[in-house]
């Protein structure tokens, strides 16, 4: 009774996403968000990286830079896909009282609700690398990749990045105004501490902890290393740690705020509940 | 189920905290106030109100979207506050006068996700979506993508959303607010059908159209402010203020009859008048039908004639009237100025 709960909210929910996400009415406004927007932001940061380097694209910089930002697509993407959620149905739809009494799970329900998003942040993940490699000589060979390296850490990772998107769902779910604005905040702050286009030693040493602290530092970091080898390990900032052992954090790490964000999710949920605002709607 | 009552509240209250900009003092809204409550399975439970009187925060209550603030409520047999999860899957809801709905899928669409989120077999949910939807004149309109509905169809889509997954209890916040006179009078017509073919079926519904209230329920609570100011069978609440018997009569003009002389009348109690075009409207309480006699032969000495009489039945309007002190659109318009 309790799987099949789970999964009707999960495979429903994933369902609708889809149709959302994919609401394809308009197929060239659909191309331009999910390739033509990855693909700039990263030939942006590709011709700021010349610049700084003065055209330095040997450096072992490179790929770090490029994978890193490639990879943090799925931040924004899975965490907004699941929070955002929220903000959909309780604002736009006007269904999120009737999914509250329907007897579904609906943390599990916002998780699926994540799917869509999921799958379009890996399409513009897969472009942007596959442009890389053609075109700008991100050194990725087929040979050298640790798949399974990668695949358990890509699982792992997204895994980690739909619970933080609950997290934010309960935030979201008390907040009455500007809810919008907290996914992309939060991805925009993870941008800065996870070492996502810089090695975190560029960062001030009182501020590098919080970098230490966030599962998705070690995330980016393993995924890199899947890919490229030894060329991750050229920074300083992680090399002393072996493969396993960064996993093993990753792990504990998501671990860790698996459960927080669970326990917030049923917090918020609960002051929603008191509050009335479940069925809230700021009409802007 | 053992328990027979659908709907059970014991000294339900629930206060909004009101957060306006900080250098106001938090000010404290009593919403619900000692609600006790027990609606049978099987009836047609009509909660009457006007605006801001509670109603919708009884329903949200009802079906676990809003906690109580104090006492307690049971719905099918569960408490809505402590065990949500075992009173949703025996309940539905529907709000009128808004339109939900994800606008980018069919209404076909629409409603068979919602099926399939109470875990129903596909195929039979598609029988049933069908089904309803002929039932409330949409069929044709299956495959229309929501958002080029009209306001009022998606409403309909909305109730058949409620229907759809055969709750034991079911929930309709004004459910014709908005409609236009026929599609109204099919969602009632539809409403009573469904209960109909059950009779362990319970409908809770709020409006605030006193003869939708009349016509429909089996028992009415009239609800202001918060408060249960009375709770019966549509006829038992009108049969209160029948001890007296009210005719309107209009007659010709009056020829120096004053009300005055009306009431000097034995068994007349109270006349009121109002001048209408080439004449004058009584409205004239008497303590029974008999002393009509005596009325008539008044206006016979003063040459009056009598153009038109009806017996005034109370409604529940009056009822209204008598508990509150005033009318209900008085009530709402109090209400908007504060
Ligand atoms: N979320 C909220 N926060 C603060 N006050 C609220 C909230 N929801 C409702 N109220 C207040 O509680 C009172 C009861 O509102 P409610 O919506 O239950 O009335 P109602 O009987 O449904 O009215 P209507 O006929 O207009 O729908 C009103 O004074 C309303 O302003
Ligand atoms: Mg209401």
């Amino acid at each position: 009774m309790q799987t099949s709960t789970s999964w009707r909210s999960f495979r429903m929910a994933a369902w609708l996403g889809w149709l959302i996400e994919s609401n394809w009415t308009d197929p060239f406004l659909f191309a331009v968000y999910s390739i033509v927007k990855p693909l700039s932001g990263a030939a942006i940061l590709v011709i700021m990286y010349g610049i700084i380097t003065q055209g330095n694209y040997d450096s072992a910089l490179f790929p770090y830079i490029y994978l890193g930002n490639a990879f943090y697509i799925y931040v924004g993407a899975v965490m907004t896909g699941v929070s955002w959620a929220v903000v959909d149905d309780r604002e736009h739809y006007k269904t999120l009282k009737y999914m509250y009494i329907a007897p579904i799970y609906i943390p599990v329900y916002l998780l699926g609700r994540g799917v869509a998003r999921f799958i379009t942040g890996s399409i513009a993940v897969f472009i942007t690398i596959a442009a890389g490699v053609l075109f700008l000589k991100v050194p990725l060979h087929f040979a050298d990749i640790n798949w399974i390296l990668f695949i358990v850490t890509l699982i792992l990772g997204v895994v980690m990045l739909a619970l933080l998107g609950l997290l934010l769902a309960g935030i979201t779910l008390t907040v009455a105004r500007h809810e919008g604005f907290i996914g992309e905040a939060t991805a925009g702050v993870l941008y800065i501490f996870s070492g996502a286009v810089f090695p975190l030693d560029v960062l001030p040493a009182w501020i590098r902890p919080i970098g230490y602290f966030m599962p998705t530092t070690y995330w980016l970091e393993l995924l890199r290393r899947s890919l490229v080898g030894n060329v991750a390990q050229a920074f300083p900032t992680l090399a002393n740690f072996t493969n396993m052992e960064i996993l093993g954090i990753l792990l504990g790490l998501s671990i860790f705020f698996g459960v927080i964000s669970v326990q917030v999710f049923r917090y918020c949920d609960g002051i929603a509940r008191e509050r009335g605002l479940i069925d809230h709607t700021t009409n802007y | 189920m053992s328990n027979s009552l659908a709907i059970e509240t014991q000294n339900l209250g629930r206060i909004y905290k009101l957060r306006g900009s900080k250098k106001e003092t938090r000010k404290e809204l009593v919403a619900l106030q000692d609600v006790n409550l027990t609606v049978q399975r099987g009836e047609l439970f009509g909660l009457l109100g006007p605006n801001g009187a509670g109603k919708t925060t009884l329903i949200k209550v009802l079906t676990t979207l809003l906690s109580p603030t104090s006492g307690w409520a049971r719905v099918a047999g569960a408490d809505v506050h402590a065990e949500p999860n075992l009173v949703r899957p025996r309940i539905n809801m529907v709000s009128g006068g808004e339109s939900s709905g994800y606008g980018l899928l069919t209404v076909k669409e629409n409603l068979w996700m919602f099926s399939q989120f109470y875990g129903a077999p596909s195929k039979e949910a598609n029988e049933r979506i069908e089904a309803l939807l002929e039932m409330v004149g949409m069929k044709d309109r299956m495959h229309t993508k929501s958002s080029d509905l009209s306001t009022g169809l998606r409403q309909k889509m909305n109730i058949v959303r409620g229907f759809l997954t055969d709750p034991e209890v079911l929930f309709l916040d004004e459910p014709t607010l908005g409609l236009d006179v026929g599609a109204s009078r099919d969602v009632r017509k539809f409403i009573i059908e469904w209960l109909k073919a059950d009779k362990e079926r319970t409908l809770l519904l709020t409006t605030h159209y006193m003869v939708e209230a009349d016509e429909l329920c089996d028992r009415v609570a009239i609800i202001n402010k918060g408060k249960v100011l009375a709770c019966d069978t549509p006829s038992a609440l009108k049969q209160r203020l029948q001890k007296d018997v009210t005719f309107e009569i209009e007659t010709s003009p009056l020829n120096g009859l004053t009300p005055q002389m009306m009431e000097e009348q034995p068994e007349v109690k109270k006349a009121a008048l109002t001048d209408i075009e080439g004449g004058a409207r009584w409205k004239l309480s008497l303590v029974d039908e008999s002393a009509l006699a005596r009325v008539f032969n008044l206006f016979a000495q003063k040459d009056v004639k009598v153009m038109n009489l009806n017996k005034r039945q109370p409604t529940l309007e009056d009822v209204f009237v008598d508990l509150v002190g005033r009318s209900m659109a008085e009530e709402e318009s109090n209400e908007r100025s504060q």
